[in-house]
């Protein structure tokens, strides 16, 4: 069987998956937000998954993706301030704007799956993965540091590569390239 | 000439020689260095970079001294003299060569022949370790403060091991004097060997040399300025010729531990199995007698820099179990052994 | 050995001195840093702090074309920059689907195999200046010089070597291949044989080594660990092999696995892996000479590359890991996103319970035994 099925065999049970796509064999299967950790342990016991490696973790901001196609920018003084005004073409609600990426590994077999967890920007916590796997420690920090999304209960939940008071993060896609657009645009309450 | 005008040319002559000899020595470690490790050393400055040290001399004296400004400046400052001065005073008691006649007076080649010989040394250089742990208290850093505490945990326990070895000596020749010690050097051993220190101790001759080594804070030993570790130790802070001074103070430390060696294991001046003094006359003996035995403290300095490029560094707690459970229990195994025979054959 | 020093002895929480060892620090490979409290020399707690080399490198993806990323991957672990680059490349080629011809595949196991052992030659060499046994490097060093030598008459750089390009590589190994390797095989074996006659039966360097920060394979995993190091720790994965890429399946080596995880375990596991590479490399020349001279190099790329919308993850053994990349594509000339997954980034995190318990020469120790390499953890 392959490992789509038995994925969907696993989770499909108990509502867990919300969408299953394949990108050039690679499977990535999307989980509601406040099951991820069941899933987690779900996919690292089932004997015939037995995903029991967390490769890696990360964050994605599909601001640009969820935004309507329009002509490549121009570079302004203002930067990406001016961008986000344009009139937004509503047709249904937007998809969430971030989302979290688990890439996890099963040994045995040498199977690689890829979980996403959508997060909406108003509710910006996931919970952490780190009594699942030590290895979640610093990639959660990562994400915390560069998208902002907290992890509740996460043992130690600093920013890792920018500076402590450091007032932006960085991998937004709202955050600007060029000049201390940290200081002048975004400065984030959380 | 008057007694006291030798004792000052002597005083002069070993003292400019000691510091030639260390300067020497720090081309010596990197030519050696880069010897061993197939590559060409410094050679910029003179013929084979002899130059060197010269150079390095002048930085260091041109540098700007810094004093950190939370250092405790009284003891940041008299750290370097406390390590370099017992350093260079210790080899006064040290033979350099046999004996000299000049205008029918016969002036031995060492500075002062006391009576009390190694335990002089052995006073000396434990006045060092106030060198090091003033120096590394006074400079207000983490690292300098362990690498003192290295340095003085570690010459405080070795100098037992090295006193043990040393009182070995004394047991077989009855003396505590160097000369009186290399001039028993002569002529064979149970009709063969040479009659060297070695070969009557030859467990305390590897004592002494591996407490030597620790001593001097040489590699494996060299934890007191672990520079992986703890950056430089105790002189992390030093600059200019304050830094000079402890770098200095380690060779002319080398010289004296090689003479020391080779006076008390290594048959002092003496060709093995030729008596050279019956061949010679006065005045070439005598500058004979100081070419053996420099020759033989050369090979010895040679050693600690072909030591230092070949072993790895001993961890804190390895050095401190060496010495404690290592070599004082071998310590004071070679002193029964030694007075059990000197019981038995005397 | 990782005992906690506070569980025996109770101390007054006053004792303990906080060292701050880094980021200029002579043993912090780049600029790592950690905050160690100790007592006396024994470390009770190690708190690593990363980010001082940190460059935004995958920020920068988002805002180049797709072969623009490749010389900044050279910049990830500059030790090794090739299996980067290749690693990059494989993955846009697995997002687009491009099937790399087999004479670019064995250009790109060679060089890869090289830059392993230079790696590692880097790596045990660095690893032995730390533990003060400084000959074995200038013996490591001079062979890789040789290694940089070719690389440097093959791409024209030393240490970042853009190597490659998306559906291939550039440029045919030139003629004199197989005579600069002839030449440079004997002195790699030499270099290693004489490091190995000064290390490993070294009562010192054994007592330094031997037991020091060991790792069970079951935490090993729990951590992320992969590479050398989890081999070390008894478990025998390589990507290599696992989950072959670039014809890796073609050759046949073995994958040398340690018992304890500790310092001495990965020294030799890398000492042993230099061997097998150069017998890749043999192997691998082998092949490339059995292809015609005209076979293609270069896949049909087009000019602009926009891959199809979508994400993939692709890994491959790097010297020290397993080194992926996560490219999203939304269609456009430009990545999406790119998330680099840094081997050395996991087993850094796990530092705090390596060194517990631990002194303070032992944490260098091993620091320099995970092989950190400040430019692929901080990106």
């Amino acid at each position: 069987m392959d490992l789509k099925n038995r994925v969907e065999q696993c989770l499909g049970p108990k509502n867990f998956v919300v969408a299953m796509t394949e990108c050039q064999g690679d499977l990535s299967v999307e989980v509601p937000k406040r099951s991820v950790v069941d899933v987690m342990r779900l996919l690292r016991n089932t004997p015939d998954l037995g995903f029991n490696f967390l490769s890696d973790l990360l964050g994605v901001d599909n601001l640009d993706l969820n935004k309507p196609k329009k002509k490549p920018k121009k570079k302004t003084e203002e930067g990406e301030g001016a961008e986000t005004e344009e009139e937004p073409k509503d047709k249904g609600p937007s998809p969430p704007r971030y989302e979290v990426v688990y890439l996890l590994l099963c040994l045995e077999r040498n199977e690689r799956l890829q979980v996403k967890v959508r997060v909406e920007e108003n509710d910006m916590e996931v919970d952490t993965l780190t009594p699942v796997w030590k290895a979640a420690d610093w990639p959660e920090r990562e994400v915390f540091d560069m998208f902002g999304i907290r992890f509740k209960g996460h043992p130690n939940l600093k920013r890792l590569l920018m500076w402590d008071d450091f007032p932006a993060h960085p991998l937004r896609k709202d955050y600007p390239l060029e000049g201390q657009g940290e200081e002048r645009h975004l400065i984030y309450d959380d | 000439m008057d007694d006291w005008l030798i004792a000052i040319i002597k005083v002069v002559c070993i003292w400019v020689w000691v510091l030639l000899i260390a300067v020497v020595m720090t081309w010596v470690e990197r030519r050696g260095a880069a010897l061993i490790q197939d590559r060409p050393g410094p050679n910029r400055a003179g013929p084979w970079g002899l130059f060197q040290p010269l150079a390095d001399g002048i930085k260091l004296f041109t540098k700007e001294e810094i004093i950190p400004t939370k250092a405790q400046k009284l003891l940041y400052i008299m750290g370097p003299l406390l390590f370099s001065v017992p350093a260079f005073s210790a080899y006064a008691v040290v033979p350099f060569g046999d004996k000299i006649i000049l205008g029918g007076k016969e002036i031995i080649l060492q500075v002062s022949d006391v009576n009390i010989g190694f335990l002089f040394i052995l006073a000396i250089g434990s006045m060092a370790v106030y060198g090091v742990i003033l120096g590394g208290w006074g400079s207000n850093n983490k690292y300098s403060i362990l690498g003192g505490l290295r340095s003085t945990a570690q010459m405080v326990s070795y100098e037992v091991p090295l006193g043990l070895a040393l009182l070995a000596i004394v047991f077989v020749y009855g003396t505590f004097s160097l000369r009186d010690i290399s001039l028993a050097q002569q002529g064979t051993f149970l009709g063969f060997l040479p009659n060297w220190g070695i070969f009557k101790q030859p467990l305390g001759f590897i004592l002494f040399i591996v407490a030597a080594y620790a001593e001097a804070n040489r590699v494996p030993f060299d934890l007191p300025e672990a520079e992986s570790e703890i950056v430089s130790g105790y002189h992390t802070e030093y600059g200019s010729m304050r830094l000079g001074l402890y770098l200095f103070g380690e060779y002319v430390n080398l010289v004296t531990i090689s003479g020391v060696i080779v006076a008390l294991y290594f048959g002092s001046w003496h060709m093995p199995y030729i008596d050279l003094g019956a061949y010679l006359g006065p005045i070439s003996w005598g500058i004979v007698s100081f070419c053996i035995f420099f020759l033989k403290v050369s090979f010895f300095l040679w050693m600690f820099v072909w030591v230092r490029w070949t072993l790895p560094r001993f961890r804190y707690d390895q050095v401190m179990g060496l010495g404690w459970r290592g070599l004082i229990p071998l310590g004071l195994f070679n002193i029964f052994i030694t007075a059990l025979f000197i019981q038995l054959t005397v | 050995m990782n005992q906690n020093p506070t569980s025996q002895t109770s101390y007054e929480p006053g004792n303990y001195v906080t060292i701050n060892i880094g980021p200029s620090h002579p043993s912090m490979h780049g600029t790592l840093r950690i905050a160690a409290v100790t007592d006396g020399e024994t470390i009770v707690k190690a708190d690593p702090e990363i980010g001082y080399l940190h460059r935004g490198v995958e920020k920068l993806g988002e805002n180049l074309t797709y072969h623009q990323f490749i010389p900044i991957t050279d910049r990830l672990n500059y030790c090794s920059a090739i299996p980067n680059n290749v690693s990059y490349e494989m993955a846009v080629e697995k997002l687009m689907g491009i099937e790399v011809p087999e004479k670019a595949q064995l250009i790109r196991v060679i060089m890869m195999e090289l830059a392993r052992i230079a790696d590692h030659q880097v790596c045990i060499g660095i690893l032995g200046v730390d533990l003060g046994a400084f000959t074995p490097f200038f013996y490591l060093i001079i062979q890789r010089e040789e290694i940089y030598e070719i690389f440097e008459w093959f791409n024209g750089a030393r240490l970042t070597n853009t190597f490659g390009r998306i559906g291939g590589v550039d440029a045919d190994l030139p003629d004199d291949f197989e005579q600069r390797w002839e030449e440079l095989k004997p002195g790699v074996r030499k270099a290693n044989d004489e490091t190995e006659k000064l290390l490993t039966h070294n009562r010192i360097w054994m007592d330094r080594t031997i037991g020091i920060s060991a790792f069970s394979a079951e935490d090993a995993l729990n951590w992320g660990f992969t590479g050398p190091c989890l081999r070390a720790c008894g478990v025998k994965r390589d990507l290599r092999i696992d989950e072959p890429c670039c014809m890796y399946d073609k050759f046949k080596f073995e994958v040398p696995v340690g018992k304890n995880g500790d310092v001495f375990d990965r020294y030799i596991v890398r000492m042993i892996e230099m061997e097998e590479s150069l017998k890749i490399i043999d192997q691998a020349y082998k092949l490339y000479k059995e292809m015609p001279p005209d076979a293609p190099l270069m896949a049909r790329v087009p000019k602009v590359i926009k891959p199809p919308a979508g994400e993939v993850y692709s890994a491959l053994e790097s010297p020290n890991g397993e080194l992926g990349f996560f490219v999203k594509s939304d269609g456009s000339a430009n990545p999406y996103r790119i998330r680099i997954r840094p081997p050395c980034y996991m087993m850094f995190q796990a530092l705090p319970e390596l060194a517990e318990g631990e002194m303070v020469a032992d944490l260098i120790a091993c620091i320099s035994s995970l092989n950190i390499i400040a430019g692929e953890l901080d990106r």
